[in-house]
């Protein structure tokens, strides 16, 4: 349902161009769940702004259902059923959690916000009138980025690093709202994670790291991989295989 | 007496769709043209200028007072004087406002100076919001100018709005708190095309315990200039802090300029003052939405001026 056709994404840097992907390839199946996984800065959230058209490719071809949505821009992809949870999500002063839900959902009135909130594990009724701003903690945000997607009735959910700041509790209940959705709206999902968790939960895995494909696998010869080598360094399969020095990988 | 272009003033500055409740005095064109008292609140026409004094009782409570202005002719420099006494203990919600609609290409001008003594223990809302309209290229240009006196205990919170339509404003608002006495200041205001804005807000933290806050919000778009001039002196042991948030677009210019000083050593000042664009992120998270990036960008000032 989404290709990703030779996308290379360059930026001009003090020492000339710099290429964060270089001819990324991936193709995607429908109603499946991703896991994309690698070491910091390996490319895995410029992957995500790719498909959501947040980043336009230098090179490279984006197509979803058959169609080259490469020059849309991000609220044509969002119509097409496209969503994108960010990594780091912006907060909005004056705006509050419900408004922002409400624009998610927008026409959608069978959603109840209150049960949104309860899928990624906050209570509803202590957060509906709060604003997003920063009066709320960092895991609180994520967890109301990722309720927003959740919303929206998607085709295909991008999620990144919905772990982050979130707590081991809300965390079990995370990873069932994400085998929920994609039960009932048959969602194609990627979540970039680097935990086991929601790594059980992949069809997939993908990893990338500088910049590149570096492999993609299923998550029990993945997961096996971990467990053999005893690390918690997950992209030690990745140095192993030289695609990036092992210097680098200190984790 | 209210024509259509009358209640369409009086809605933008007031929220009012017809005569108010409790007492009101509408000043129309430079005269005023309708007016109510109750048991507690009274009205009077000065009788050395022009504009009204304002008696509430003491220890009236939950009652308001409406005092718009609306301008509905080209030409016109209206200066008013209006005096608030509001009674030990009271609590009540005084509406001003000004809307001009200047349907010629002469210049429009009110300038509303604004005494309020407000005594031991009363509280007071004060809403003041501004707003302009009309087809014509006359300048619409308000110069209101605000100064009020808190006692021990007193509380008062000001909301002072300009949101659309008024081409020119220079606001100056003084405050004096006594001892205890709370001030919370809220100021949203808007500017665009080559309108101008300059706001100079002075707080006295005279009174020992005295607390005051100023939250500013501004966006200022297209060729617009906006200064503030935020300053707090902490004579006492007080607390004060000043926020002062703009969000600028196209060509505009904003200057924040806050001041701090503090005249002892349990005076507590803080300002913060920050001016940026809308953040990227903010715009990209709504249209990954569906919002256009028109419409993400008319939630974020929405919300920003909410
Ligand atoms: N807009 C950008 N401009 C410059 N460099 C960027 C930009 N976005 C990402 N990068 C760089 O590209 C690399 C990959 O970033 P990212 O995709 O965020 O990695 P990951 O999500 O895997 O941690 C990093 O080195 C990052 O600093
Ligand atoms: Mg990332």
């Amino acid at each position: 349902m989404l290709k990703l056709k030779d996308i290379t994404l360059s930026v001009e840097g003090e020492q000339g161009n710099f290429n964060i992907l270089k001819n990324i390839n991936l193709s995607l199946q429908k109603n499946k769940i991703y896991v994309i996984t690698g070491p910091n800065g390996g490319g895995k959230s410029s992957v995500a702004k790719i498909i959501m058209g947040i980043y336009q490719p230098t090179a490279g071809e984006v197509l979803f259902e058959g169609q080259n949505i490469t020059g849309l821009d991000i609220t044509e992809r969002a119509k097409l059923g496209i969503g994108y949870a960010f990594q780091n999500p912006p907060r909005f002063k004056g705006i509050k959690v419900r408004e922002l839900l409400e624009l998610a959902t927008g026409k959608n009135k069978e959603i109840n916000l209150c049960d949104l909130l309860m899928d990624v594990g906050l209570c509803a009724q202590d957060y509906l009138d709060r604003e997003v701003n920063t009066s709320l903690s960092g895991g609180e945000l994520k967890r109301i980025e990722i309720a927003t997607i959740i919303a929206r009735n998607l085709k295909l959910a991008v999620f990144d690093e919905p772990e982050a700041g979130i707590d081991l509790w809300s965390f079990q209940k995370l990873a069932e709202t994400f085998e929920n959705i994609h039960a009932k709206y048959q969602t194609t999902i990627v979540i970039i994670s680097h935990q086991e968790r929601i790594l059980k939960l992949a069809d997939e895995v993908i990893i990338i790291a500088n910049g590149e494909v570096a492999e993609i696998t299923s998550k029990e010869s993945f997961l096996a991989d971990i467990v053999k080598r005893d690390m918690d360094c997950l992209c030690s399969k990745v140095c192993d295989k030289g695609v990036i020095p092992s210097a680098q990988c200190n984790r | 007496m209210l024509n259509a272009i009358d209640k369409a003033l009086l809605e933008a500055v007031a929220d009012l769709h017809d005569i108010p409740q409790g007492a009101y005095n509408i000043r129309k064109n430079g005269v005023g043209i309708n007016r109510a008292t109750t048991a507690n609140i009274n009205i009077v026409t000065k009788g050395d200028k022009p504009g009204i004094d304002v008696f509430v009782k003491p220890f009236t409570k939950g009652e308001s007072v409406h005092i718009p202005v609306i301008l509905s002719a080209e030409g016109l420099e209206d200066v008013v004087y209006n005096t608030f006494e509001i009674g030990e203990g009271s609590d009540v919600l005084v509406v001003a406002g000004c809307g001009i609609h200047n349907p010629g290409s002469k210049k429009s001008q009110h300038d509303g100076v604004h005494d309020f003594y407000v005594r031991k223990g009363a509280r007071m809302k004060y809403v003041e919001k501004h707003y302009g309209q009309g087809e014509g290229s006359g300048e619409k240009i308000l110069n209101p100018k605000t100064l009020i006196e808190v006692e021990e205990g007193g509380v008062v919170e000001l909301e002072m709005v300009q949101i659309r339509g008024v081409d020119r404003t220079k606001r100056d608002t003084q405050v004096i708190l006594h001892k205890n006495a709370r001030l919370v200041v809220v100021e949203r205001l808007l500017t665009y095309r080559d309108q101008t804005a300059e706001s100079l807000i002075n707080v006295d933290l005279v009174g020992e315990d005295s607390t005051a806050q100023i939250i500013s919000r501004s966006v200022a778009q297209d060729q617009s200039r906006q200064v503030f001039h935020l300053n707090m002196r902490g004579k006492n042991r007080c607390r004060g802090h000043i926020q002062c948030d703009s969000i600028i677009m196209g060509q505009a210019k904003v200057s924040s300029i806050p001041e701090i000083t503090a005249f002892h050593s349990d005076a507590q000042l803080i300002h913060e003052a920050a001016i940026g664009k809308i953040a990227s992120e903010q715009l990209t998270k709504l249209m990954s939405m569906g919002l256009t990036e028109k419409e993400a960008e008319e939630t974020i000032l929405h919300g920003f001026l909410k």
